[in-house]
Order: C-alpha cells, then sequence, then structure tokens
C-alpha cells in the first residue's frame, strides 16, 4: 500500500478517538464521534478542522501579479494587500484543474491554497503556464509540506478566538488576511471557510500549528466548540452549495455552467478564457443546480436525472443536510430544464425518486457565499 | 472497542441474528454502525417478502454511504422494524435492542450452522 503522510496533528487526531481515513495521500480524520453532531456543532456554535492536507504555492517577483492574473479566472491585480479572491483554475480549453484561494500578500508576492488532491497537478500545470509566459518574471514553489492549517468555522468563532489572538478579529473583513498571534504562535489568519459559516482559516508553522489547535479546543471548551472531521466537512460544504472539486467540478466542467461566473473575469487574458467567453455569449448547454429530494433516499455522485423518461443530467453531489433535515443533491441538467420549481425523476439504484430543483444555497450561514469574491 | 453480544450468532460481514425457535431476528453489529456512522435511512423490507441467503436484504444509508446488507440465511421475512423507518439513528444508539432490521421464519436452518459464534466473531474483528 502506498505510504500515507501525516499531518502535524496526527497525534491530536488518535488521542480524541478519531476514525481516520486516508484521503489525498494523508491519513486524515473523517468523523471524531458523529458527522451529524459536529455539522451541527458548527452551524449552531463553532467546529476545528485540521486541514493541513491543503497545498500552498507561492508565486514571488517583479511580475508576480500579472502572472497570477494570466493564470486563474479571477483578477487579484487590483486586489488590495491583503485581500483573498476564491478562483478557478483552468486548462486552456476551459475545463477546471482546480478552485483555490488566491492570496494578495504585497505586488510582488502571491499565495495560492489549493486542495490536497490536486497539488502536484496544480503545481505542474502552474510550471507549464510559466513556460508559455517567458515574458513574465517570477518564481513559483510549493511550499504545502512546510504549512499547517486549521479551519475553525462558526458562529461563535470570533469570539472564541478572540481570546487567545493578539489582534482585533473584529475589524479582519470576509476575503482576507492578516498576520496575527495565536496562542503566541505566528500565524497567517484569514476570514475565509468552507462551510456557510463565518469563521478562519489559520496558517501555521509546521512546528506550531497543534499549539494553535489545542489553544483554540481549550478556549472553545464551554462553548460548544468541537474538533470536526472530513465527514461534517463535506455535509456542511454541500449544504452552503459550494462546489467539490472531483465531484461538481473537474477537467470537464466549465466555471459558467458551474455557476462560478462571479469568479470569471472575462475582460481580462487568462487560460481558459475563450471557453469562457464562448460559454457567456453562445449561452450554455448545461448547469449545476440543486435539488430536494421526496423521500429519504439519498442521490450520490453519478446517479441519472430524467425528465419524461429521458436522461436529462447527472448527480454530482448528495447528501442528507443535518441542519435542513432534507436531502437534496447538486447535479448538471439540460439549461432549457433547469429553472426553479422544475420536477425532475432521480434513479436512486433501482428505484426512482421525485425531486424538485430548488434555490440555491440549501441552507444560507452566517456567511453567504455572495462574499466569495 | 465495539460491543459483542453473546447471545447472538454473527456473519463476517457483521451481521447478527437472534434465533427464537423458527424465527430469526437480523441486525448489523456494533461495528458495523460505527464504520456506517450516522444513519439516516433504512430501506424496508417488505413482509411475506422470501429471501434467499446472500440475497441483498436491505440498503442502509448513513450520511456517507449506502450499505447493502446481506440476508445471512434464507427466510421469508414476517415483520419490518417500523422504528427505524422512522429514525434510523436507532441503529446508530442500539444496534443490538431497538435498531433490529427484521423478524424471519427461518426456512433452511442449516444456514445457522455457517454463523459464527460470539468468541468466532470477536477472534475476525482483532485483525
Amino acid at each position: 500500500m502506498e505510504k500515507l503522510f501525516l499531518t502535524p496533528l496526527y497525534d491530536e487526531h488518535t488521542k480524541l478517538g478519531a476514525n481516520m481515513i486516508p484521503f489525498a495521500g494523508f491519513k486524515m480524520p473523517i468523523v471524531y464521534t458523529s458527522m451529524i453532531e459536529e455539522h451541527m456543532a458548527v452551524r449552531d456554535h463553532a467546529g476545528i478542522f485540521d486541514v493541513s492536507h491543503m497545498g500552498e504555492i507561492e508565486i514571488t517577483g517583479k511580475d508576480a501579479l500579472a502572472f497570477t492574473d494570466y493564470l486563474i479566472a479571477n483578477r487579484l491585480s487590483d486586489a488590495n494587500d491583503g485581500d483573498i479572491k476564491y478562483s478557478p483554475l483552468l486548462y486552456s480549453d476551459g475545463g477546471e484543474v482546480d478552485d483555490l484561494l488566491a492570496y494578495k500578500i504585497d505586488s510582488e508576492h502571491v499565495l495560492l491554497v489549493v486542495n490536497a488532491s490536486n497539488v502536484d497537478k496544480d503545481f505542474d500545470h502552474i510550471l507549464s503556464v510559466k513556460e508559455s509566459r517567458p515574458d513574465l518574471e517570477c518564481k513559483i514553489v510549493n511550499i504545502s509540506s512546510e504549512w499547517g492549517q486549521v479551519a475553525f468555522q462558526g458562529p461563535k468563532a470570533e469570539d472564541v478566538l478572540q481570546k487567545i489572538a493578539s489582534g482585533d478579529l473584529s475589524q479582519l473583513k470576509v476575503f482576507t488576511f492578516t498576520k496575527m498571534d495565536v496562542a503566541g504562535v505566528q500565524t497567517v489568519i484569514s476570514r475565509t471557510g468552507y462551510t456557510g459559516e463565518d469563521g478562519f482559516e489559520i496558517l501555521a508553522k509546521n512546528t506550531s500549528i497543534t499549539t494553535v489547535w489545542s489553544a483554540i479546543l481549550k478556549a472553545g471548551s464551554t462553548e460548544g466548540v468541537l474538533p470536526c472531521g472530513l465527514g461534517s466537512r463535506d455535509t456542511l460544504r454541500f449544504e452552503a452549495f459550494l462546489w467539490l472539486y472531483g465531484n461538481d467540478i473537474d477537467k470537464t466542467t466549465n466555471p459558467i455552467e458551474a455557476g462560478q461566473g462571479f469568479a470569471v473575469k472575462l475582460d481580462k487574458d487568462f487560460v481558459g478564457a475563450e471557453t469562457c467567453r464562448k460559454a457567456k455569449e453562445n449561452g450554455i448547454t448545461r448547469k449545476l443546480v440543486g435539488f430536494e429530494i421526496e423521500g429519504k433516499m439519498i442521490p450520490r455522485h453519478g446517479y441519472i436525472i430524467y425528465s419524461d423518461g429521458k436522461e436529462i443530467g447527472q448527480v454530482t453531489s448528495g447528501s442528507f443536510c443535518p441542519k435542513t433535515q432534507k436531502v437534496c443533491a447538486v447535479g448538471y441538467i439540460k439549461k432549457e430544464l433547469s429553472k426553479i420549481g422544475t420536477k425532475v425523476t432521480i434513479k436512486v439504484r433501482s428505484k426512482d425518486v421525485s425531486a424538485t430543483i430548488v434555490k440555491k444555497p440549501f441552507y444560507k450561514g452566517t456567511s453567504g457565499r455572495s462574499d466569495r469574491r | 472497542m465495539s460491543d459483542i453480544r453473546i447471545d447472538v450468532l454473527y456473519t463476517k460481514n457483521d451481521e447478527w441474528v437472534k434465533v427464537e425457535n423458527d424465527i430469526a431476528t437480523i441486525g448489523i453489529t456494533d461495528y458495523a454502525q460505527s464504520h456506517l456512522g450516522d444513519i439516516v435511512f433504512v430501506e424496508p423490507c417488505e413482509e411475506g417478502q422470501e429471501i434467499k441467503k446472500n440475497d441483498v436484504l436491505t440498503t442502509v444509508e448513513s450520511v456517507k454511504s449506502a450499505a447493502d446488507i446481506y440476508s445471512p440465511i434464507s427466510g421469508v421475512v414476517t415483520e419490518f422494524n417500523a422504528s427505524i423507518d422512522e429514525e434510523a439513528d436507532i441503529m446508530n444508539k442500539e444496534p443490538f435492542d431497538g435498531g433490529w432490521i427484521c423478524k424471519m421464519k427461518i426456512t433452511n436452518p442449516d444456514d445457522l450452522k455457517d454463523l459464527l459464534s460470539p468468541d468466532q466473531y470477536r477472534a475476525a474483528k482483532v485483525d
């Protein structure tokens, strides 16, 4: 069997009795006690996730910003220092390599935080894009193995974190970051997340991330804060209608049909722009929508969607939603059938299940996805 | 360590069978429920349905996955547990008690010989 990496927090997870699974080459906690309990802790109080498996790629040099603008679909060059942009990363045919967060540290320094399962692929892609632009001067380094990261999410996250943070967190706006000490440790804190709730993502060196993790759990022990695994991370992002690379987006989907148009700046040149422009001008043939399911059977990735007995699309994600207590699904269906209120049928194993297209997100938490710009 | 009851028989697929006269009650073990995680739905089996050993008895949906449960024996379903239809998570809370799946009239008593004793099951779970 392939050797799995351990995050710096591995010992903490085993002490807490987590159920560990292989994920993206790492041994990661999927659940500590119950996915539903962990999900509800984040919705009602706060929860902390080990996301040290995420990748960090640094772009530095005179043309770091110009190169980033050419590399990603969103625009970073007009952002302020300390701003973060969500962006699709595209192949030249418009298919998605990954989705990521781009941190503007200063005009010559950009940090990309990318999905764990895509780090090597992203890094190779970025290097090949760089080769095609010898006119732009910058250096690209994969620094993933040096950094640990935790996500601390939920309506109580700010109050709890404030107890152990050196700066004023109320001044940290959504989609910005700053350097701050947490429990005496130097960190980079951003007001971002993947749960639909207000919260923070905190980067610290491998050697000190454990101090941050333990201090947050201690500070939150009387506030209902729980350690949360990848299972609830997935149900939370799903309920908030946030994309999961590999499920809802991949190299066969483009950001316009995925509903990520807000993060695609067509008035600049970037890898994959042509496909996005065509999709905008000529219209898209399919669209990613959300469904509410009748009954309790859960449509999963790859299940087929029908209308009048004809195949009209495919499910990309499906789950029971612990907060709304409903079963929902996300999938691509033909554009002309994508209106809210449309009834469809989804084949769940051998049974036909009725579903209705509903507004997204399935649940709106304390941080709206409208902020994901 | 997961709970192993001494008054039932087991399969290596983590089902348990409790035999009373010619009726068998079937459920999944504590080990199985803890690996499935939060259970949200169990496909009801129909009363009167004839099931052969190793046929799919039901499908259990947890938050993360759907798992087929194979019948440990041949029989005719006499009762599906209505409680798990209402609150599927009782299978997490009480896998050996309130969380049983169905009762079945045993049609081939020889099937019982293939089931594991509690000690054999315990040994099979220790890698």
